[in-house]
Parts: structure tokens; C-alpha cells; sequence
């Protein structure tokens, strides 16, 4: 069809100057009038081609140059053995050395904690909204996860900060900044399970109500089972997404060098809070290779949930 | 763009027989196993609106003693003192940094994040459409504390020099007035911020103008249209709504970006001379509230950060607000 189009395009470079065009002589002559705009219009034409390209080269450098400067000046360090096993204890800003692990191993356990309290709450509010919710309720809820995807890191920290120090006395630690985490990951889960519900069929739940199961056993064994593979996926995502949050741990959980395994008392290590230590003194070439590698150990991480939730969708997705 | 509510029209048509169909509240039995299910995805909702609530009155009520404290105002005072016996503050400094740095990153990323979205779904050979997608996607992976060293350490240095000749060639203009201040400048900072929510622009861009419909295309096309006409007669007009509203949660990220703009602001000196300069230092409330997270000791101090924080909160709520209006009143033409 497209063919067709552009053989009758005045302008079309294939069209020879002396042919007769469709309309007669008079029609070529009128065509010939016509030649200015018409090139202007291709000129036009080509240029939008080149600026959006041009606009996606754009947009891949900043990528490029990050990921470069990252892992050119990140990536010897994770290359010992030391990084993966070693704390930062007694290793001030200017000795080189000392390992991540302590900062790896909190930064898992924060978003496990986190996941463990987002994901019921977060699955639980897209099955309300997927298979219960119907009229007011449903709509302010819904309103109110968009308004909750759009509240700040700083501004779900302070909130936490209000409740958890300010009005209960209790103290600032792991925990504290794990609530504040659980705030911004819930909208994620509960907008990646609303899709996933939505695309699991009608007639399967027709299906199971027709065999007279209750519905909360068809929600639990046909629906949820049937998107698994998809909540996961958005699980990982939204683990992702609060694992590099760095506001909220600035303000709860002060960082501490040693290995820490307590959540809920004193001071908890952190790859972004490491970064933020080392970053006082990146002007130290010990400190900032430091900080080098621990960003990229946090990107590392980051995409790996990213990847693994991104291959799970892929092999398990909804097939319509 | 039928995710965005988790209501669809189609939900709420009868069945054949005129009943709601079973997938409504018809379909509980009442069996006890149904109530507790259905109480529990219930409760959970509720508990996301209770929070939701809670956030906004935790914050109004802990900041309303430092503010009826406060001696100087609130909103047009450029002081910042809080604590003491005369505490005065104000957040003028902090909304011109915060909006002004916002608008620009817009005005850079909107345009780019649109460009790089038709080049994905209208220009990019199929080949290349799903690996160009997750390369962008892969933008909004890197954390932001990565973005925040990035521009620190590597991009203000060679952002310098580029710096200095607009303030030579443009400088007569108030708006890139030179100050004497390089680095951590709104101007710069507009710029990473763009970088930073250029993915969010366009992940949702793509989503709709993948949702043109080809008969549209198609039509502009046989009238004779070139690509771009057609991509402007067909495309855009369609994906309009979906435009503004992803420009609008990128905004609202914008406004609360904290790590990244803590690591790149120059905060200025007390007292400091008022200037319309984008190429000004000056915090952004985010990073006022950052930067301070050691300085929350007595009630009234933290109270007044609080307070700031507030204002932040107001800022994103109207500004996601908005583009929760612009995606309805889409849905309403689409379904």
C-alpha cells in the first residue's frame, strides 16, 4: 500500500522530469509550482530523521560515559578477594584496602526486610484493585498509590523520621530506614501486579467459579498463580528501585564500618551509605577507588535484579 | 495506558443477563475463606491510603510549632536559622533553586526523552527498537547516588569550561549573569537532573505513541504525508496526553531528587546577594533536608525542616495530581 503512496508523491525523485504525470500536461506543469514546497517538505522530513537520531546518540552518552567512568575506575577492586570478604573496620579514608562486605550483606538484608513488608501489602492492594475493588474506594486507592509513587525519598524519610524518632523516642537504625524503603516500593509492586492480574484471562476465573470454587481460592490458585511469574518480576524491579535510595539512610540509618546484623539497633552499613563515606574524602585516591568500586558493586547489583526479573517475564509471561 | 487506574470501563459492563459479572463482589459466597481474603486485600488498600494520609498529617503536625515560632516568613524569607531562641526561616531560596532547576531539566529532557522515544517506535530499524529500549531502560537503572558522584567528579570538571563561555558570550543576560560560583550551579544541575528523569519521559512517550493506531498513520501516509508529517498529523496528537502527564511524573521527580543534587549543590553563603542567575548556587529542598540530617536535635530545629519537607510533599502531590487528571481524561477518550 505504502507503494502506491509514493508513486504518487509529486515530489518522488523517481518520477523522470519529462514523464507524463497522472494528472496530464497541465497537471506536471501545476506540479512543477508546486516543487518548492514540496522540497521544503522533504528537507523537513529529513532533518526530524536526523534530529532523532541524533537526540538517541544524545541520550546514549551520558550511559556510555557513566558506565565508563564507573567501571574503569571501579572495577580492579572487585576483582580481589578481599572486597568480597572484608569489612571496612579500623581502614580509614587514606589506607587502601578493606572489603564490602558488610555493605553488601546490609543492603541485602535492608531490601529483604523492605521486600518482606512491601510485597504482602503491595500484592494484597492490586488484588483489591484487580478483583474486588469496584466504585470510591477502589478510586481513592488507586489515586493514592499514584500519589504515593510521587512522594520523595527525602519526604517518606522525613515522615518515618517523624513518626519513628520524634513521636516514639525510638532510635534511628536499619529498621527505621526499611520503613521508609517500604513506602517507596509498595506503589512499584502494586502497579506491576495490577498489570499482571489484568492480563490473566476472564474465562479462567469463569472457569473455577464454574467448578464452584470460592473466590479467594480461585484469586490465590488460578489468578495469582497464573501472574506469578509476572509479580515476581516486579518484585525484583521494585527491590531494585529502593535498593540505590540513598535519602532515607542519610537520614535513618547512620553508616557503620563494621559488620552489623542487627537491624534494629545502632548503626547499619549500606553500599550507598559507603559511597557517601568515601565521597568526603574522594580527593584521596584510596577513598575514591573505594567509592569507585562500591558503586559499581551497587550497580552490579541492581542490574542483576533488573536482568533476572527482565528473563523471568520473558520465560514466564501471560501468553495471550 | 489501561494500567493506570486498575478500573477498567469494560470491568463494569453487565454481563449478558443484565447481572454484574462474577468477577465483581457478586462472586463472594460469604464463606468465611472469602471474608478474610477480601477483608485482607481490603485492609491492605486502606492501610496504602491511611499512610498515604499519615505522611501528610505527621508532617503538618510537627511542623506547625516551629513555623507559629517562627519570626520571619515562611515562604518569602531567603534566611535560613532555625533552633534558637528566635528561630527564622524561610524557603524562597530553596523553592527558586528547586523549581528553577526542574523547569530546565525539562526544558532538555522533555524534548530530547520525545526525540529519543519516536526515533524507538517510528525511526530505530526493527532490529534495533528493543535493544535501543533497554539501553534507555538501563538509564534508569543506575542509581542516583551514581549520577551524583558521576557529575561531581566527572562532568562538573568538563562542564567548566562550557560554563564559562556562556557567561562570556551571554552574560549580559540576567539569567546567565556569571557570579563567581562553577560547578554545583542550578544551571548544572538542570542538566544531570535531565539526564536523571529523561528515561521516565521516555519509557511512558514510547508506551503511547506505540499505541497510535496504524489506521491514522496509514491514512496520513496515502494523503501523501512525508514520515515527519505524518509522525506530527498523527502520532504526536495522539500521544499528547501520554507526553504530558510522563513529563509531569518526571517533574515530580525532579522536585524530589535528593542524593544527586546533595552531592552537586554549592550552598550559598548567609547573606548572599539576591540574583535571577541560573549559573547561582543554592540548595534545593531536598538536599537542604539531606544535608542537615545531623542537625535534627531539638524539636524545633527538626521542625522546621519538616516544614520544608512539607512544601515538597505539596509540590509533587499537585504535580502527580496533574498528571493523574491528564491520564483520566485520556482514558476517557480511549475506552
Amino acid at each position: 500500500m505504502s507503494a502506491i503512496t509514493d508513486e504518487r508523491r509529486p515530489d518522488d525523485a523517481s518520477v523522470p522530469d519529462d514523464a507524463t504525470p497522472p494528472g496530464g500536461r497541465q497537471g506536471r506543469d501545476a506540479l512543477r509550482q508546486m516543487g518548492s514546497p514540496h522540497r521544503a517538505r522533504n528537507v523537513k522530513d529529513v532533518i526530524a530523521r536526523v534530529v532523532m537520531w541524533f537526540c538517541f546518540f544524545l541520550a546514549m552518552i551520558p550511559l556510555v560515559w557513566i558506565l565508563w567512568t564507573v567501571i574503569s575506575k571501579g572495577a580492579h577492586l572487585l576483582g580481589s578477594m578481599e572486597w568480597w570478604t572484608g569489612n571496612q573496620r579500623n581502614i580509614n579514608s587514606d589506607d587502601a584496602g578493606g572489603g564490602a562486605r558488610h555493605a553488601i550483606e546490609g543492603t541485602l538484608q535492608m531490601v529483604g526486610m523492605t521486600a518482606l513488608i512491601a510485597v504482602p501489602i503491595g500484592i494484597f492492594t492490586a488484588v483489591y484493585l484487580v478483583e474486588y475493588g469496584r466504585g470510591k474506594l477502589a478510586r481513592a486507592i488507586s489515586f493514592t498509590v499514584d500519589i504515593l509513587s510521587g512522594v520523595p525519598s527525602i519526604v517518606a524519610a522525613l515522615f518515618i523520621y517523624a513518626v519513628w524518632v520524634t513521636t516514639f523516642g525510638l532510635s534511628r537504625s536499619g529498621f527505621a530506614a526499611a520503613l521508609a524503603l517500604v513506602l517507596l516500593m509498595i506503589p512499584v509492586v502494586v502497579r506491576s501486579t495490577e498489570e499482571m492480574l489484568k492480563l490473566v484471562p476472564n474465562e479462567l476465573r469463569e472457569a473455577a467459579y464454574a467448578l464452584g470454587v470460592p473466590k479467594w481460592v480461585t484469586v490465590v490458585k488460578v489468578v495469582l498463580r497464573t501472574a506469578f511469574s509476572g509479580i515476581i518480576t516486579g518484585v525484583l524491579l521494585g527491590i531494585a528501585r529502593v535498593m540505590g535510595e540513598t535519602a532515607p539512610l542519610l537520614i535513618l540509618a547512620p553508616y557503620t564500618k563494621n559488620f552489623q546484623r542487627d537491624l534494629f539497633n545502632g548503626n547499619f552499613p549500606t553500599l550507598p551509605m559507603m559511597i557517601n563515606q568515601d565521597r568526603g574524602d574522594f580527593a584521596l585516591a584510596t577513598a575514591a577507588e573505594r567509592m569507585w568500586a562500591a558503586a559499581l558493586t551497587l550497580i552490579i547489583l541492581v542490574l542483576l535484579l533488573n536482568i533476572i526479573g527482565r528473563v523471568i517475564a520473558y520465560f514466564g509471561s501471560v501468553k495471550k | 495506558m489501561s494500567s493506570v487506574t486498575g478500573v477498567s470501563a469494560t470491568d463494569e459492563l453487565p454481563g449478558p443477563d443484565g447481572r454484574p459479572p462474577l468477577s465483581g463482589d457478586a462472586a463472594s459466597t460469604g464463606r468465611v475463606g472469602d471474608r478474610i481474603f477480601g477483608g485482607a486485600a481490603t485492609l491492605s488498600g486502606v492501610v496504602v491510603i491511611v499512610l498515604v494520609s499519615l505522611i501528610a498529617v505527621f508532617l503538618i503536625v510537627q511542623a506547625i510549632p516551629a513555623l507559629a515560632d517562627n519570626s520571619a516568613n515562611f515562604f518569602t524569607s531567603r534566611e535560613w536559622a532555625p533552633g534558637g531562641d528566635n528561630p527564622r526561616f524561610g524557603i524562597l531560596e530553596f523553592l527558586w533553586t528547586t523549581v528553577t532547576a526542574s523547569t530546565l531539566a525539562m526544558l532538555i529532557s522533555v524534548p530530547v526523552g520525545v526525540g529519543v522515544a519516536l526515533f524507538i517506535t517510528q525511526y530505530a530499524p526493527a532490529w534495533m527498537r528493543r535493544p535501543a529500549a533497554a539501553l534507555v531502560d538501563l538509564l534508569a537503572a543506575v542509581p542516583s547516588i551514581v549520577y551524583g558522584l558521576w557529575g561531581l567528579i566527572t562532568f562538573s570538571p568538563f562542564f567548566k569550561p562550557v560554563q564559562g563561555f556562556m557567561e562570556d558570550k551571554l552574560g549580559w543576560f540576567p539569567l546567565f549573569a556569571p557570579t563567581g560560583i562553577s560547578g554545583g550551579t542550578i544551571f548544572f544541575i538542570g542538566i544531570v537532573l535531565a539526564i536523571m528523569v529523561l528515561p521516565i519521559v521516555t519509557a511512558l512517550s514510547r508506551e503511547v505513541f506505540d499505541q497510535t493506531p496504524l489506521a491514522h498513520k496509514e491514512g496520513a501516509l496515502a494523503l501523501g504525508a512525508t514520515k515527519w508529517e505524518m509522525i506530527r498529523t498523527a502520532v504526536l496528537p495522539f500521544g499528547r496526553p501520554g507526553v504530558i502527564s510522563a513529563s509531569m511524573l518526571a517533574l515530580g521527580r525532579a522536585l524530589g531528587e535528593t542524593i544527586a543534587v546533595t552531592f552537586l549543590v554549592s550552598a550559598l553563603a548567609d547573606g548572599s546577594p539576591w540574583t535571577w542567575s541560573l549559573f547561582n548556587g543554592g540548595e534545593t529542598f531536598a538536599s537542604k533536608i539531606a544535608n542537615n540530617a545531623a542537625e535534627f536535635s531539638n524539636p524545633s530545629k527538626t521542625g522546621a525542616y519538616i516544614a520544608a519537607g512539607l512544601v515538597l510533599f505539596v509540590l509533587t502531590f499537585v504535580v502527580n495530581s496533574i498528571a493523574r487528571v491528564v491520564i483520566e481524561r485520556r482514558k476517557a477518550f480511549t475506552e
